[in-house]
């Protein structure tokens, strides 16, 4: 594979290739921020991958007071599904089950669009009856008596269809605390863009995988590929100084936001330099045949 | 461009109706067939030209310079567009309105915003009895939409409210909010007796207090709520001083139980 060389760090002259994708946001407000950040936690928790999450979901900032609604710190969060139906069966299970019980909690649409998810339309039977819808202007709310007082939530959040899934990069280093270093920075670098989420474990995947299976049933399975103790096995894409590799998985509402997040990761890692982290970046496709959106790494060098 | 302007030539010596004085109905004409639309309601006929001096311009932006008692029906029907009224009004101000702005630089009469499903109302001075009430026979009030009073407001505020705003500055007359169905009253003002009677849903914010409340209205203690904060930004443009009001702790009386006693008053906290 060819590749350019930007501050002593490879990129491989390839793409991550992705997928359209359904995505709602929500604002989620508390107290404090220690609250909003505990329910949007636990709301995006178990949410890494659509193969067996059911969505992808993560937080995409903190919100202070005269950003939200109610004027209470808060926090936004994006789910992402690959169809509307599972997008809006794990919005109302994860509200219902993680928002709707933090103590102080309150949930808004953080999204503005034409076509609508219930929200607080299908939690709000948890009232039996005592539940309280209030509009104002062209916005709904219900109001649901709690033990602590009362949990407020909009009517509907929007919905996206033209999101996108699977924005990645794949970082390769010599041993795994350098490698763990430079994508740690990229992540960094990565939160600081708007409309974007990377749903795995602190943003980052150490267990990339690749379509399908030797085994019946399985959908996906572990990318020997990059995978360096098989590097001797004979499909190994890593050179012989790579040790360790880790990728960071990217979801974003527009393609854009995915680019911009992926200009920003790619960024910080060769700012770190091959001394205190990776050696070489690459990207994650499937020859270009199944996903619509492909970014090219060299066109996403600063 | 300018606005169209009506100036009062002088006291209307009948009832007028100037309900086909709107926007939307008014655009395309020229000033002589404006002049000709007729507003009596008597036999004596009586046209716009006969009341007004007519000044030609935008018909989005209505203006009447001078107002009466006697001026009903104003903005009745409006979907869109601005309606100014430099003086008092009569009956049914921006009744069956769906949009568009009405100002009263005055006091309105009885039934003002009346079933009225969107778009805004602005009454300076004081308004009369059953403000966003159902006329006899209908089932419903006040349908969307919002209406600000500045001043005072007669008996029966609200009633048969089923959604939207009213905000009421001053004090209001005896059953604010009577048989209301849903939607919000906030009253910045103290309330005559017996607020709220038989209402089913809806809340009233009632900051002054009132006189009697009904026994049928129970006690749920003094609690904040997070969803005063989205009525107060919503109340803000309008009146911001209502807005300052509901950002704390109220008493939230629920009733009337008379009816579903779904309904809540939130009350200043004793």
């Amino acid at each position: 594979m060819s590749q350019l060389t930007v501050n002593g760090v490879r990129v491989d002259d390839t793409f991550a290739e992705a997928f359209g994708m359904r995505a709602t946001a929500l604002t989620i407000t508390a107290p404090s921020t220690g609250w909003a950040r505990q329910a949007a936690v636990t709301m995006t928790g178990f949410a890494t991958s659509v193969i067996a999450c059911g969505c992808e979901a993560g937080i995409d900032r903190e919100l202070k007071p005269d950003e939200t609604p109610d004027g209470r710190p808060g926090v936004r969060v994006l789910l992402f599904a690959v169809s509307t139906n599972e997008l809006q069966k794990q919005l109302q299970n994860r509200v219902g089950q993680c928002v709707l019980t933090s103590p102080g909690s309150a949930c808004y649409a953080g999204l503005e669009a034409e076509e609508k998810l219930k929200l607080g339309n299908a939690l709000r039977f948890f009232g039996d009856g005592w539940q309280v819808a209030k509009r104002f202007g062209d916005k709904r709310y219900w109001r649901v008596p709690v033990m602590d007082g009362e949990f407020v939530c909009e009517a509907t959040a929007g919905l996206t269809k033209t999101a996108v899934g699977g924005g990645n990069i794949i970082i390769m280093g010599a041993r795994a605390e350098k490698t763990l270093a430079a994508t740690e920075a990229a992540v960094a670098a990565m939160q600081a863009v708007p409309d974007v989420i990377m749903p795995f474990p602190g943003g980052i995947a150490r267990s990339g995988s690749k379509v399908g299976s030797k085994y019946k049933g399985a959908t996906a399975s572990t990318n020997d590929a990059y995978c360096p103790t098989l590097k001797g096995a004979g499909t190994s894409a890593l050179d012989a100084d790579i040790g360790s590799v880790l990728e960071i998985v990217i979801d974003g509402l527009t393609p854009q936001a995915i680019a911009a997040a992926m200009r920003a990761g790619i960024a910080a890692v060769l700012a770190l330099g091959p001394e205190r982290g990776a050696l070489r970046i690459g990207a994650g496709n499937y020859g270009g045949k199944l996903g619509p959106h492909h970014f090219h790494l060299k066109d996403l060098l600063p | 461009m300018t606005a169209l302007v009506f100036t009062l030539r002088q006291a209307p010596a009948q009832r007028l109706d100037l309900s086909p004085l709107l926007p939307n109905l008014l655009a395309g004409k020229s000033e002589s067939d404006i002049a000709a639309i007729e507003l009596q309601t008597t036999r004596e006929r009586a046209c716009v030209g006969d009341v007004f001096r007519v000044r030609t311009g935008d018909p989005a932006q209505i203006r009447f310079e001078g107002g009466s008692e006697r001026f009903d029906c104003l903005g009745r029907g409006m979907s869109a567009g601005e309606i100014r009224v430099e003086g008092d009004v009569g009956v049914q101000p921006g009744r069956l309105m769906s949009g568009g702005r009405l100002t009263i630089a005055g006091n309105a009469g009885p039934w003002a915003g009346s079933d009225m499903k969107g778009g805004s109302i602005e009454i300076a001075g004081n308004a009369g009895d059953r403000l966003g009430g159902p006329l006899a026979g209908e089932t419903a009030g006040m349908r969307g939409g919002v209406v600000v009073v500045r001043g005072d407001a007669g008996a029966r505020a609200g009633d048969r409210m089923r959604r939207g705003m009213i905000v009421i500055e001053g004090t209001a007359g005896s059953h604010a909010g009577s048989r209301m169905i849903a939607g919000t009253l906030i009253l910045r003002g103290r309330a005559g007796p017996l607020p709220g009677y038989l209402m089913a849903r809806g809340t009233i914010v009632m900051a002054g207090g009132c006189n009697t409340i009904s026994p049928t209205f129970a006690d749920c203690g003094v609690h904040e709520f997070v969803s005063n904060s989205l009525m107060a930004g919503f109340v803000k443009p309008y009146s911001p001083t209502a807005a300052a009001l509901l950002q704390r702790p109220w008493r939230r009386l629920l009733g009337d139980m008379a009816a579903i006693g779904k309904g809540e008053i939130f009350c200043p906290p004793i």
